[in-house]
């Protein structure tokens, strides 16, 4: 009972804390900015701990995050390999593949108008459907190693990117296309010294939507069959086994690599679209 | 006949098919520009002077009449780089810099690398700008960013030099010093200008030719040939002959709205 | 209007279809090969195409054959029947729904909080964004399992699952959308001496209303696969993943696709639907057509 009493306790500090932070005279400072979600979160946890021991709270139901880091630190060859599995092997090659694929048509796209038309509502279209649904199909086609993975990877960020990318390409202003034109330029330099450039927001919008597609369409892949490894694989046969700590551990390396994986393209994006609006402060 | 014929147009028509039905945006438009002229195009909006503008550029396909630049249709004028354009707005590629912007038609016009800087070099001296080459569009004010455009223009060296409203989104006193710099810029080139506006004051101030035009359909209602000397300085603009061309323009335009008031 | 738009789309379709019917006959024939050689029989090669389209375990039906699977289990079957589609699908659909309103409920009302206190937004929004990022959806199967240990089971575990993927996509919209007047407009209220209130009311909620309905459709989306996956875990026996799982088990591609369909039909509907909604609504509060 006492656990309980001390995490309400630790609610009301840590909200009065975050409270006079978030609204006194430094409240702008990057440092505020980040120590306030910090404390926030580690609150969270604490409280999380605290309730679960403190109501004894089955394990099988919900373990305390100290078990978890514990399962974390213990199981890293085996987390490890399950990320190379699905992370670098099935998401970041389908990610790759149906990246260069859907830029390559949006190209094309772009370039024949009556394509544009019929392709973009169909592509928009797609782009809402549940498109993880195609993964029992595909498992079946590539088999249950990290080929069919990547195939559902290359399904479910194709759509995104395509629209994107020929949404992206459109966005530039007549001026601009007909200050190109007095120089005569050709379709190719319109495109390479102006169009490309001026999509670029548009595509990066495109890759980091696709980075969490990726994990998700990789991960869920894994539960319509896969090897004995895969973060999937992991999450699906350690909740029969009600390993829940071990499902954790795992849940925390799916938001490490998602948190990465955008975070790298974002990092891309700051370089490559230093100009844009968004990007300037 | 003019000497040393650059831009001629005769009977020139054009028509747009829009949904609401065609818009006749030129008609029956004959003018004929000389070598090294400064001609300004004012009017009211809808009146044509941007439309005969971008034809003159081969940006708009005349629907009647004949047009030729340097003796060419202005299709083939543009494909051999006969004149620089100047929009609106700026318009620079904000992932460029300053330089990098000027250098984007020599890059597409296939220019060395070397002759691209040595080029770069003199008209951002041209038109006041060095020092910033290596900035970005962002960084720079309104009237600087509008100097870099037509630096951008005057970079391949062009005979004829066409100006759409450049200065009209700037204010009055930017506008002015744009306007004298615009001036030395002239008579240092001896460019061919074609210059839209839709300030009397702006366009009696740099032209040695005023073409006035109106609306519905698009058309010249008079050509003024200023007796103004090519020197000018900023308070000509209070002389008597500057005033009077001042009056002749206002009444051309008033004329030409008396048949849709 | 139909040359410049429903012709392009026409065509592109069709062109699908055509692919389609083309990928069949590579993928399907060695099935055929298979049989004959077994059976010792010939085939012409029209025959042998028109196999690779009527198989009854074809690696890639042919699109007749899930129309016709679509057909014979949705208008054919009664809808209480374990074979109808229909039947199943509703147990998907409420399951999606009922997520989606519990999530986008908390998403607009912890949205609503944050734009009014500066420490909740400080705390919560960073994480807010940042679960964006990650696949959440891996949650899904420890959610089903551990409910299931506690008593709970059928529809809430997968509405739950529903409701925390639409959550964010609400928040993170929402957010934008109350914080979308700009300083003028904002300036203006106060100069009438409007209190916080009056300013949520008149101003910022209407403001965020465009904002919302893109969120939603997110949101109704990921909802829908939420529900799917929260099908997967538990072998349940009901719902358009159990179909799913269940095809894929057995081998029946058919079975497999015409699922699919049935929620990609869904999908679109529910975003049709938000984006009837959508229109409706803007119309309304003014918005020119």
């Amino acid at each position: 009972m006492i656990y309980v009493v001390g995490a309400l306790i630790l609610w009301g500090l840590g909200w009065m804390l975050n409270a006079r932070l978030a609204n006194g005279p430094r409240a702008n400072t990057r440092a505020v900015q980040i120590a306030v979600p910090v404390i926030f979160g580690a609150t969270i946890l604490l409280i999380w701990e605290l309730i679960v021991r403190g109501l004894s709270v089955p394990l099988v139901i919900l373990p305390p995050p100290s078990m978890i880091a514990t399962t974390f630190a213990n199981s890293l060859p085996i987390l490890w390999a399950d990320f190379v599995q699905t992370f670098v092997k099935g998401a970041l090659s389908g990610f790759v593949i149906g990246g260069v694929a859907a830029f390559l048509l949006a190209i094309v796209v772009d370039r024949y108008d009556f394509l544009r038309r019929g392709l973009l509502p169909v592509g928009n279209f797609m782009a809402a459907l549940p498109i993880v649904g195609t993964a029992p199909i595909l498992v079946m086609w590539f088999g249950f190693d990290w080929q069919s993975k990547a195939a559902v990877v290359v399904v479910m960020v194709f759509f995104p990117i395509l629209v994107n990318t020929v949404a992206g390409l459109r966005d530039t202003s007549d001026m601009q296309r007909d200050l190109m034109r007095t120089y005569g330029a050709s379709y190719g330099q319109t495109l390479f010294k102006l169009r490309l450039p001026a999509a670029m927001p548009f595509i990066f919008n495109g890759l980091k939507i696709a980075t969490t597609l990726a994990l998700v369409g990789a991960i869920v892949a894994e539960f319509f069959g896969s090897p004995t490894r895969g973060m999937g694989f992991r999450i699906s046969t350690s909740v029969g086994q009600l390993a829940l700590d071990m499902v954790w551990a795992e849940i925390v390396v799916a938001a490490l690599a998602g948190s990465f994986f955008y975070g790298a393209i974002a990092l891309c994006e700051k370089g490559v679209t230093f100009w844009h609006p968004s990007q300037r402060s | 006949m003019v000497s040393n014929l650059i831009i001629s147009a005769q009977n020139l028509d054009l028509t747009f098919q829009t949904n609401d039905g065609p818009v006749h945006a030129l008609k029956d438009v004959s003018l004929e520009i000389g070598k090294g002229e400064f001609v300004s195009f004012i009017g009211p909006s809808g009146c044509g002077k941007t439309t005969f503008l971008r034809c003159i550029a081969g940006l708009e396909q005349p629907t009647g009449g004949q047009i030729s630049v340097n003796g060419m249709t202005p299709d083939e004028a543009r494909k051999a780089r006969a004149y620089g354009y100047v929009f609106q707005a700026a318009g620079l590629y904000p992932w460029r810099t300053i330089g990098g912007n000027i250098k984007l038609p020599l890059e597409v016009m296939g220019f060395s690398k070397a002759e691209q800087a040595e080029r770069v070099a003199r008209v951002m001296d041209l038109v006041d700008l060095s020092g910033f080459q290596k900035k970005f569009p962002w960084q720079l004010s309104g009237g600087m960013q509008q100097r870099a455009s037509i630096a951008r223009a005057l970079a391949f060296d062009a005979d004829i030099l066409l100006m759409d409203e450049p200065f009209g989104a700037l204010d009055e006193i930017v506008r002015d010093h744009l306007n004298e710099q615009l001036l030395a810029l002239w008579a240092r080139t001896e460019k061919t200008i074609g210059f839209v506006t839709h300030s009397i004051p702006e366009a009696v101030y740099l032209s040695t030719k005023i073409v006035v035009m109106s609306p519905r359909p698009g058309r010249i209602t008079d050509v003024i040939d200023s007796p103004l000397p090519r020197e000018r300085p900023l308070d000509i603009r209070d002389s008597k002959e500057f005033i009077e061309i001042a009056h002749r323009v206002r009444d051309g335009l008033r004329a030409g709205h008396q048949d849709d008031v | 209007m139909f040359k410049r738009s429903v012709l392009p789309v026409l065509t592109v379709l069709g062109v699908i279809m055509a692919l389609w019917y083309a990928a069949c006959i590579p993928m399907n024939s060695a099935w055929t090969i298979q049989q004959l050689e077994r059976s010792g029989e010939t085939m012409t090669v029209s025959e042998h195409i028109a196999d690779t389209w009527a198989q009854e375990r074809p690696r890639l039906p042919a699109p007749h054959q899930v129309a016709a699977e679509l057909w014979d289990t949705t208008v054919m079957k009664k809808i209480t029947s374990k074979k109808s589609l229909i039947y199943h699908g509703w147990i998907t659909l409420s399951a999606t729904l009922l997520g989606f309103g519990i999530g986008t409920t908390l998403g607009v009302l912890l949205a609503v909080g944050i734009v009014h206190s500066r420490a909740m937004d400080m705390s919560v929004m960073p994480w807010a964004i940042v679960s964006q990022t990650i696949p959440i959806i891996a949650i899904a199967p420890m959610i089903i399992v551990v409910l299931y240990s506690i008593g709970v089971q059928g529809m809430l575990p997968k509405a739950i699952i529903s409701a925390y993927l639409s959550f964010f996509p609400v928040v993170v919209g929402m957010v934008k959308g109350l914080r979308s007047p700009d300083a003028m407009q904002l300036d203006l209220l106060r100069t009438y001496s409007a209190n916080k209130s009056q300013s949520f009311w008149k101003l910022r909620l209407p403001a965020s209303v465009p904002y919302l309905f893109a969120s939603l459709k997110i949101g109704v989306a990921a909802s829908l696969v939420g529900a799917i996956v929260g099908e997967l875990p538990t072998g349940a026996v009901r719902g358009l993943g159990a179909r799913l799982l269940a095809g894929s088990y057995y081998g029946q591609t058919i079975q497999i696709w015409s699922a699919l369909f049935a929620a990609a039909i869904l999908a679109a509907g529910l975003v049709a639907l938000i984006g009837l909604l959508e229109r409706v609504t803007l119309r309304r509060m003014g918005e020119r057509p």
